[in-house]
């Protein structure tokens, strides 16, 4: 698994320091916290505890029990509540414990949260944010990407990062947005992956994708966990003298289809890899969108390497078998170049 | 049939809230006879619902609000909607899916709300969903140093809902200045009360969560005033939330379209006899705070209103099909300017001041703090060597104490806490 690419948005160098990805959102929920008091932390054990994996720690400490909130085992009530204050003026953090839980509260995000800007001009400026994706062995439910059932839900943004600089920029850019935003952070990554992150504020803007290197004889897209297997199976193309373009999602919801057109008109081919199941990914809509706009560009098929239609299964021999890896996107690339 | 005994009207308020009580639930009540004109001739895009009989709730417990105060109706809350400002034009508007409506023809019924001005959450459909809301909004009311209340309904149907005992449990966990009125009208939609809930005081569920509760006749809109305005009272002044069950009875079907043959005819007619208007009235006249004279003042000042508010109502157009498309997402300042109303020192919730010992302490025991990050349990199966810190200052929670010897010194103080009739019953 190699490093993140680079700290900056295109792999600059900058001034700032090393850190993991959890130290880098961490820095950001500090970091918003102290720049405005209308933001507050809820969830399941985030505060004396410091969340379950300690995202949060030191927080409470610095902020206090109005603003770092332990609530009980009530998704739905901690969306809900969410909610509520964001009609305030106030900007609420929620955590899920694990981002699988997030379904507990499935109806106050789909029917509550996301439709209220549009039905009755309501905003609800909010994020929700927790640990997702699989790796490590967390098994059926502490595995779980359910981003796409929130990409099919118009209100919401969504926001999935693969390196400590964006989740640091994208996590700030979300709390000071006026719309409700789900981020998704990869567990994989949280303590593997170090990256630079400058010292001064900054904000990653929510919507836009990174080429994250450049290449012209196909592209690869993909966010997550599976953009450093992407990245890492681009390396071994290039070596064969494949060159490939790697774009990040960073963002899902919207979806920034101008960088997707942009890259795939150069290339003429596109693979997308996603860790979440095969049908109804977000390789499914990059696909159309390819149809619609770019049915002429397409010297070959669009190509999918993504996790089973399965759940998440937990002995490491099933679960590596599930999930997508550089060297299996490696081979269907390599496949694909061959059109 | 849990029945709420017959009680005489107490004479307790100024004469002017008397009045006020019955303008409105007279206008609630012709609002909703309007409307049902309107649905007969196809005026009403959707469905309808109606509060016939019930109109004592929705006024009586709306009344007891403030103007700061935050509410969210339910489908059956015309009347608190009408009380806390809202026109009648907004609410015909609203069915009739017109441009002009408050949610420009994009939502129907209640489902509209005011932010700004009226401190109205819009409902959805999805029953209890408005219970953890509301608990929010009353957190954020103090986290803001408001002394705000906030209010919603919900049916005895609806008090099956996973959320409202989700919400209901996290606004007792917080106390939240949050009261919540349990309409229960003995049927849900086809289903009556006793195959939703096993219990005969659907108060009784407050006791679950260790609040306060309180029983009232939901058709003497006095007693629910009162009642209401002592809860509020007491949610301002910290000792929220607090649940009141209204006894009343449905009149009309579900909606408009159900005939509802399957209430018994002798049900409808004892609760027909027990009309919360006309109780009013009878003891409006006995009180001598309303004639024949000033009861048809009501009257006329009613019907030239709503005269009025139908005519703008219907002549409101329908939104242009564009509009469909637009306000999915708030476009930033231009769209709306996001801003909380501090009513307290901000330095109060900033560091230093906000700055505190992140411990658990337990009363006879003494703190523990958390372990430190080094020990978090992150990589399942993974082969993350996680030290384990040795030193005086990592103590368990219960401060090394065992866990037999804990719960028993525990137990004690929370019986005291929990046990005896905390819920007040006023019959
Ligand atoms: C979660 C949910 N499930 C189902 C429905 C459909 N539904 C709307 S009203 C209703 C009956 C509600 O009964 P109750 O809560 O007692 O309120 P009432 O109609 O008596 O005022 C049902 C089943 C809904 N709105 N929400
Ligand atoms: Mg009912």
């Amino acid at each position: 698994m190699p490093k993140a690419n680079g700290a900056g948005p295109n792999g600059s160098a900058s001034d700032g320091t090393q850190v993991t990805f959890l130290e880098a959102i961490k820095q950001a929920m500090f970091e918003e916290m102290e720049r405005d008091p209308a933001v507050i932390l809820m969830g399941e054990d985030v505060g004396v505890y410091g969340g379950a994996f300690k995202t949060s720690e030191g927080l409470l400490e610095r902020f206090g029990w109005e603003r770092v909130i332990d609530t009980p085992i009530s998704e739905s009530a901690i969306i809900g509540a969410a909610c509520g204050m964001s009609y305030c003026g106030l900007r609420p953090i929620c955590e899920m414990q694990f981002i699988d839980f997030i379904v507990c509260a499935f109806n106050q995000i789909t029917n509550f949260v996301a439709k209220g800007h549009y039905l009755w001009n309501a905003p609800a400026p909010m994020v929700i944010r927790g640990p997702s994706g699989g790796g490590v062995h967390g098994g059926p439910f502490h595995s779980a990407n359910p981003e796409m059932y929130f990409v099919h839900t118009p209100g919401v943004k969504v926001i999935y990062p693969s390196t400590p600089y964006d989740a640091k920029g994208l996590l700030k850019a979300a709390v000071r947005d006026n719309n409700p935003v789900l981020f998704f952070e990869h567990k994989f990554l949280y303590r593997r992956i170090k990256g630079e992150v400058p010292a001064g504020d900054y904000t990653v803007p929510i919507g836009k994708a990174v080429v994250r290197r450049e290449g012209k004889h196909l592209t690869i897209i993909s966010y997550a966990a599976m953009m450093h297997a992407s990245l890492e199976a681009a390396e071994a193309l290039a070596k064969e003298g494949i060159e490939a373009e790697v774009i990040d999602l960073r963002t899902l919801l919207p979806l920034d289809e101008e960088t997707i057109l942009n890259s795939v008109k150069k290339t003429n081919k596109c693979l997308v890899v996603h860790e979440d199941t095969r049908t109804g990914g977000i390789a499914g809509e990059i696909a159309a969108i390819l149809f619609e706009k770019a049915f002429h560009d397409l010297d070959g098929p669009l190509v999918r390497v993504t996790s089973l239609d399965t759940p998440v299964p937990y002995a490491p021999t099933l679960e590596e078998h599930f999930l997508p890896n550089a060297k299996k996107v490696f081979s269907a690339a390599k496949e694909l170049a061959r059109y | 049939m849990p029945v709420p005994p017959e009680q005489g009207m107490k004479k307790e308020l100024k004469r002017q809230q008397y009045l006020d009580l019955y303008y409105y639930m007279r206008l609630n009540r012709a609002v909703e006879d309007m409307m049902v004109k309107l649905f007969r001739q196809n005026k009403i895009v959707g469905g309808l619902y109606s509060s016939l009989g019930q109109e004592a709730i929705s006024v009586g417990t709306a009344y007891a609000l403030e103007k700061k105060d935050w509410l969210a109706p339910m489908i059956r809350n015309i009347g608190a909607l009408l009380v806390k400002g809202v026109r009648p034009r907004d609410i015909f508007m609203q069915h009739m899916a017109k441009y002009d409506s408050p949610t420009k023809g994009k939502d129907g019924t209640s489902h509209f709300g005011d932010l700004d001005d009226l401190h109205i959450v819009s409902p959805i459909s999805m029953l209890g969903d408005l219970i953890p809301v509301m608990t929010g909004v009353a957190m954020a009311g103090r986290y803001l140093g408001q002394k705000i209340v906030t209010m919603t309904w919900i049916g005895d149907g609806g008090s099956s809902t996973g959320v409202f005992h989700e919400g209901l449990n996290f606004a007792a966990t917080q106390k939240a200045p949050f009261v919540l009125i349990l309409e229960n009208n003995l049927w849900a939609y086809s289903t009556p009360v006793r195959k939703q809930v096993p219990l005969e005081n659907l108060a009784d569920r407050a006791k679950a969560y260790g609040i306060d509760s309180y029983i009232v006749d939901g058709n003497d809109v006095v007693a629910v005033y009162s009642v209401a305005k002592e809860a509020v009272d007491r949610a301002r002044a910290g000792e929220g939330p607090i649940l009141i069950e209204a006894k009343s009875f449905r009149r009309m079907g579900h909606a408009q379209h159900d005939p509802a043959e399957y209430v018994p005819k002798e049900m409808r007619a004892y609760w027909e006899a027990r009309d919360p208007i006309a109780l009013y009235e009878r003891f409006l006249s006995s009180e001598k705070l309303l004639d024949a004279k000033s009861k048809k003042e009501v009257e006329e000042k009613i019907d030239s209103l709503l005269a009025a508010e139908r005519e703008f109502a219907e002549n409101s157009p329908m939104p242009p099909p564009e509009l469909a498309e637009t306000g999915v997402y708030c476009t930033g300042d231009d769209c709306h300017k996001i801003r909380a109303k501090w009513e307290r020192p901000i330095a109060e919730v900033t560091p230093p001041r906000s700055s505190v010992k992140a411990v658990w302490t337990v009363p006879g025991f003494g703190s523990g703090k958390a372990s430190d990050g080094a020990n978090a349990p992150i990589h399942f199966g993974d082969t993350h060597a996680s030290q384990h810190r040795v030193g005086n200052d990592t103590k368990s929670a219960n401060g090394g104490k065992p866990a037999a010897k804990m719960a028993a010194k525990a137990a004690p103080k929370k019986t005291v806490k929990t046990a005896g009739a905390s819920r007040k019953a006023r019959r």
